[in-house]
């Protein structure tokens, strides 16, 4: 008896038949360039802090201002142009570290102000930052939870 | 009546329709490309002086359209009806466009097969005598599909190679029952394929199957092959689904030279690979019916070509249907255009 | 040396991201939540601040960085009992979650996209 041919196994077979006619994408460039330019915005980062910190400035206060100076700079780019250009070919380096959450909100609210700065740009500007911080809040505060059950006995 | 089917899938005409004369709008970046000069209108700003792009997108189509009857020396009240679709949800670029031209309208959603569907319907309106004269088009614009499939255009990401551009293009035709140059020669309406591609960023490998599953039937139909066309033109495959679709009609028994000579895509043709920024090549509506419109329809009017079969190539996914884990479907219509 | 762990522990993460990127079919939204959660998971395991100590900015900077910063405050409140613990993972997030709210929706308010080249 003829086995009937599975739908998912022609979907298979058509996956691997396309294979070699798409082109990947460049990775080593790729990851070269992200291990640059993250450990590059990182390194800078650190040196910003440093410099607060020689300043007298408190530790914790130090961090704060450095992580708020990355988010603000990340959204001026994303509202002046730039940014798109540089990430892509920065790639993960720059959609890795904060900036790229901080792009991640201006720009859909940029584009879809049109429809309104309430509904508009006020809704959109979670449309990738929403998902981050509902499951970052939600995990972490079940971890908080965890701790908080744990410490009670 | 007379009998009009022929095979399974196509429809044939004799003695008009016959296709007057179209225009092509095209965007800024189409308007640098290759095919820059048989374009009727190049963009400046993509904005084209409208607030937002989708009203942008709309005016295009509408310039394509006025051009469209201006050039074939016909007015809106020679005009019985307007078919026309976009990507755009609930067509608005097509519907707002024709709030603007008021005229009867019927909108269509091929995606980005409208092109031909949209000539194939109002060559058989036309031929049935339901319509003296009509307008088809089809229009995109890579702002507005980009935010309402992908991404805002402001938002850092890397597009993979294979991903493709949506074109910022409309075309328009007017079909008449009165003689001119070209004639509506036959269609083959497609049936939905779907390959099971899932990835939005692979559009070419997801129609191919439609594509050469259209023009196998249109052969198996017609009793035509490769030879009898100066050209085969599919609408937005792309690089990687072009160079799919030359494999899988090879791989069906077509002579490999013809389809290398004469075979090739819209998608693949709107831009400079080398010089402009696309990846993979163009996509949407505008892409094919820019192409047909504009470079087609003066290359037939210029009797460099002949006989040719178009097929627009559509991605029938909605902005949902990816994130229910559904594959993306693929259709093509083809159209013969001939010379008489 | 520290300098140097900061910039390889930065540029390893982002490496990660962009991995994740290029060889799964996963979006970008997808990967920045699968590096939050892994900065959370890995400071519920207490595996994460080791990392900070080391690299500093180059592993708080990063968002798995965002994702450890909200589970240590979370856990820390944990001390304070359960009050502590709701406030806890907002409370240590709040400068940047505010800026990045009320700074980016001004100047949402204020630029418009530009057609790409």
């Amino acid at each position: 008896m003829k086995k009937e041919v599975q739908k998912k196994d022609i979907e298979a077979g058509y996956a691997a038949y396309v294979k070699p006619f798409t082109p990947k994408p460049p990775y080593l460039k790729n990851c070269l360039w992200a291990f640059f330019t993250g450990g590059s915005i990182c390194t800078l980062a650190y040196l910003a802090n440093n410099l607060l910190m020689e300043g007298g400035m408190e530790e914790k206060n130090a961090q704060t201002l450095v992580t708020v100076g990355i988010i603000m700079i990340a959204q001026l780019l994303t509202a002046l142009g730039p940014f798109d250009t540089i990430a892509k070919t920065a790639g993960a380096g720059v959609i890795v570290p904060i900036s790229g959450f901080a792009n991640s909100m201006v720009a859909p609210a940029m584009e879809y102000k049109k429809e309104g700065i309430v509904l508009g740009a006020g809704a959109k500007l979670f449309t990738v930052a929403g998902p981050v911080l509902v499951c970052g809040i939600t995990a972490a505060t079940a971890a908080g939870v965890i701790y908080w059950i744990a410490g009670l006995f | 009546m007379a009998d009009r089917k022929l095979g399974k899938q196509t429809v044939y005409f004799e003695n008009g329709p016959f296709v007057a004369g179209g225009a092509a709008v095209v965007g800024r970046k189409e308007g640098e490309g290759p095919l820059s000069e048989w374009f009727d209108f190049r963009l400046k700003d993509d904005r084209y002086g409208e607030k937002t792009w989708e009203k942008a997108e709309s005016k295009m189509l509408k310039e394509a359209m006025m051009l469209a009857m201006k050039k074939t020396g016909r007015e809106k009240s020679d005009i019985d009806l307007v078919l026309s679709g976009d990507l755009l949800n609930q067509i608005m670029s097509s519907s707002f466009m024709a709030r603007d031209l008021q005229l009867p309208f019927l909108g269509l959603y091929g995606a980005c097969s409208t092109m031909t569907e949209s000539l194939l319907l109002g060559a058989m309106l036309t031929k049935g005598g339901f319509a003296h004269n009509i307008v088809v088009g089809a229009s995109s614009h890579f702002c507005t599909a980009e935010r309402q499939f992908r991404m805002p255009v402001e938002h850092g990401n890397q597009r993979p190679p294979s991903a493709q551009w949506t074109a910022t293009a409309a075309g328009a035709m007017v079909l008449s029952e009165k003689r001119s140059s070209i004639r509506v020669d036959c269609g083959t309406i497609g049936k939905v394929i779907d390959a099971g591609v899932k990835d939005a960023n692979q559009m070419g490998s997801a129609m191919a199957p439609a594509a050469v599953d259209t023009i196998l039937h249109h052969f198996a139909d017609t009793g035509r092959s490769f030879a009898d066309y100066d050209l085969v033109l599919t609408g937005d495959l792309g690089f990687v689904g072009k160079a799919i679709a030359a494999d899988l009609l090879i791989d069906a028994g077509m002579d490999a030279g013809l389809v290398k000579s004469r075979y090739d895509d819209c998608g693949a043709m709107l831009y400079d690979r080398e010089r402009q920024d696309v990846h993979s090549g163009g996509s949407g509506c505008g892409c094919s019916a820019a192409v047909f419109s504009g470079y087609i329809l003066k290359r037939l009017q210029q009797g460099d070509l002949n006989r040719v079969l178009l097929l627009s190539t559509g991605a029938m996914l909605s902005t949902i249907s990816p994130f229910q884990g559904e594959s993306i479907p693929g259709i093509a219509h083809g159209v013969v255009l001939e010379v008489c | 040396m520290d300098y140097l762990y900061t910039f390889l522990i930065g540029g390893g993460i982002c490496v990660i991201g962009q991995v994740l990127m290029d060889r799964t079919k996963l979006t970008t939204p997808r990967v920045l939540v699968i590096l939050v959660l892994s900065g959370v998971v890995l400071q519920a395991l207490q595996l994460y601040e080791p990392l900070v100590n080391l690299a500093h900015q180059g592993a708080t900077v990063p968002l798995p960085g965002f994702g450890y910063a909200l589970a240590k405050g979370a856990i820390e409140g944990a001390e304070s009992g359960i009050i502590g613990v709701i406030q806890g993972a907002l409370k240590a997030t709040a400068a940047g979650i505010t800026v990045a709210v009320a700074w980016g929706y001004l100047l949402a308010l204020c630029f418009n996209p530009k057609p790409p080249k």
